[in-house]
């Protein structure tokens, strides 16, 4: 039983808040701040999964409310405060409400704060993020040998480290099983417009590429991609709805276990300001059914790499590795550490274009 | 070649939603009504057009629909505006706002369903042509319903004595309503034709060009399609030339990208924004221009004097 109350957000953006029902003081309350709608099929329908998790824990003990919708400026930092008045946990969930959360938090020392994906933190703020990268590179596998036209098309977003890691990891793993392998990437500024996404998977495949990946967050290009029937890999969520038949396998998120565990912190009092990076390993990050139209070969290796990287016995960046300039990055087995790939603003070697800045 | 072909199909279809709903737009403004709520009229054909297409499997009946339901919205709009007298600019931010809520209610069933999209018409021979054929007569019908309209509605508004009505009406109601027009129901019928084609415009993403549902899926497009009118300072013609400004730029610069052309793409998204302004600057910096363009009563209520 919840009531929906829509609250509306002045100006061009409309921000819509539903509050679940009013209860006894004494419950955990709960907030989620997303950047797009709980409907997009991606990025944000798993958070939404992740809080319907909660709820689905705590039943009765704890109270959950989100706002969907909330562009990456000022508006964010205006629901985060609203939030904040009457909430005993936030979970921030895009990159781009980093500053905002901190701001905010400043101001209200008591409330607990999770900024999902950023790199700041405060005594009051943790930071968690998943490791994608390393389903990128579980998808980099399956793309560079499945390819007939060695172009991967990929769907970029924002040049932040995120999603540069990821560009790196596919395009590492996809050359070191096909090394003719070329990725045209394509950045269209924008997490979520599907007739943005659309137009530039057009574009790729018109441009000769015969798998897309993508860092965005709606099912257009999948789509494009099953009518035009070409391989695709979907992004965030299982998206097989959209590409039934070219749809190879996708990374999901998935943060029910972990947003669990840190509403169980503060309804116990040990929550404490953490930073959280977990993979395939703890299962903050899993891939879909891989599709029958991999290879059984491509299949096996696949699945041996995605539980190689969750037992800790390979890291999707072993070196010898140079970045794009040319300048060594890691010798010969060397691994990354972690504070290079949170910083990421390079591309590696053999990756074409530059970097936008 | 081959490629060069490819990239102008892609061109000439990425921007139809925003002429449809450019178009409807300039008609309300020309009668002289400001409606903000174009994204929000937009949203709502996009799912109306949806919903319907899936569940009666038509799309024809989906694009219908689409249209009836952008008219609704606009018509309540004209209500508030027109009759009640409400104020125009805040009823469209309104209209948008509301727009977008009930079209997310209305679609929650909707999202993560497909249909097919709308057939490209063959033209026997024509379409066969090299080049030409697959540039010009090789879209869905309503690439050439687009243009039909952006045609109609030049000749209607320079030709007919009705298009004549409507523009005084625009210009100046208190003259119009003296010699005897009804000024609140000329507006009216402005107001329901740009709905209508708001509504196409939203349906022709949700059906066509990526033919599902989800929230928000017209991603301020509505707002640009407002900019567009203002780029044409008010004139049919000069729409189509900033609808393919917007969005054959966009395009063309997803291509570049691909490309590895080693431009900031950032600069091309601006590019159209800044023309706006520039044109904005251009037809505002003195007097007689801002009457030549603007229509002089827009957005300004309309009291029928008893």
């Amino acid at each position: 039983m919840k009531h929906v109350m829509r609250i509306l957000a002045a100006g061009a953006v409309a921000a819509a808040l539903s509050v679940g029902a009013a209860g006894a003081a004494e419950k955990v309350k709960v907030g989620f701040v997303y950047v797009g709608p709980v409907g997009d099929h991606g990025w944000t329908y798993e958070h939404e999964q992740g809080r319907l998790a909660v709820e689905k824990a705590f039943g009765d003990e704890v109270k959950t409310t989100y706002v969907e919708n909330v562009s990456e400026g000022p508006d964010a930092a205006r629901v985060i405060q609203q939030l904040a008045r009457g909430h005993d946990i936030i979970f921030t969930t895009s990159f781009g409400f980093m500053n905002p959360t901190l701001k905010v938090a400043k101001r209200f020392p008591k409330v607990k704060f999770e900024h999902a994906t950023g790199f700041k933190r405060a005594p009051n703020v943790s930071t968690y993020s998943a490791r994608f990268y390393e389903g990128r590179y579980v998808i980099g596998l399956i793309a560079g040998k499945v390819t007939k036209t060695n172009t991967i098309g990929y769907i970029a977003s924002f040049p932040i480290p995120e999603v540069v890691r990821g560009i790196n990891a596919a395009f590492f793993a996809a050359k070191s099983v096909n090394p003719t392998v070329k990725f045209k990437i394509v950045w269209v500024n924008t997490w979520f417009d599907p007739g943005k996404e659309a137009d530039a998977a057009r574009a790729l495949i018109d441009q000769g590429a015969d798998v897309l990946m993508q860092h965005t967050d709606s099912p257009a290009a999948m789509q494009i991609s099953e009518e035009k029937g070409i391989f695709a890999f979907g992004q965030a969520s299982d998206m097989i709805k959209f590409g039934p038949n070219v749809q190879l396998t996708s990374i999901i998120d998935n943060w029910g276990p972990y947003y669990v565990a840190r509403v169980k912190a503060v309804m116990d009092g040990t929550w404490d300001s953490q930073d959280t990076w977990d993979g395939f390993g703890p299962g903050m990050v899993k891939m879909a059914a891989f599709s029958k139209r991999i290879p059984e070969d491509v299949r096996a290796m696949a699945a041996k790499a995605r539980d190689d990287i969750g037992a800790g016995k390979l890291h999707p960046f072993t070196g010898p590795i140079n970045k794009q300039d040319g300048s060594p990055w890691l010798k010969a087995g060397e691994t990354a550490s972690d504070s290079d790939l949170v910083g990421m603003n390079f591309y590696i070697e053999g990756v074409e274009g530059s970097l936008p800045k | 070649m081959e490629l060069a072909v490819l990239i102008l199909q892609g061109i000439i279809v990425a921007p139809i939603p925003l002429v449809f709903a450019a178009i409807g737009e300039l008609v309300v403004e020309r009668s002289g009504v400001l409606n903000l709520g174009l994204e929000g009229m937009m949203i709502l054909g996009a799912i109306a057009g949806f919903s319907v297409a899936l569940d009666s499997g038509s799309l024809v009946a989906g694009i219908a629909a689409a249209a009836l339901a952008g008219a609704i919205a606009a018509g309540i709009f004209g209500i508030l505006t027109q009759v009640l007298l409400s104020n125009q600019v805040a009823t469209g931010l309104a209209l948008t706002i509301f727009g977008l809520g009930l079209a997310a209610l209305w679609g929650q069933g909707y999202s993560g369903e497909s249909t097919a999209p709308l057939a490209k018409i063959h033209i026997f021979l024509l379409s066969d042509i090299p080049i030409a054929g697959p540039l010009l007569f090789a879209h869905d019908p309503l690439v050439y319903l687009a243009f039909a309209l952006v045609a109609g509605v030049a000749w209607f508004l320079s030709k007919t004595r009705a298009g004549l009505i409507l523009r005084a009406v625009g210009e100046n109601h208190d003259a119009a309503h003296a010699i005897g027009y009804n000024v609140v129901a000329v507006r009216m019928a402005a107001l329901l034709f740009g709905g209508a084609c708001a509504g196409v415009g939203g349906a022709y993403l949700s059906t066509v060009q990526t033919p599902f549902w989800v929230e928000n899926m017209t991603a301020g497009r509505g707002w640009i399609a407002l900019a567009i009118v203002v780029f044409a300072s008010w004139r049919p013609g000069r729409v189509l030339v900033g609808a393919y400004l917007f969005g054959g730029v966009t395009v063309a610069q997803l291509h570049a990208q691909g490309f590895g052309i080693d431009i900031d793409a950032q600069y091309l998204s601006m590019l159209p924004y800044l023309v706006t302004i520039l044109v904005l600057v251009l037809i505002s910096h003195n007097k007689a221009r801002v009457s030549l363009n603007a229509p002089a009563c827009l957005a300004k209520p309309f009291f029928a004097p008893s």
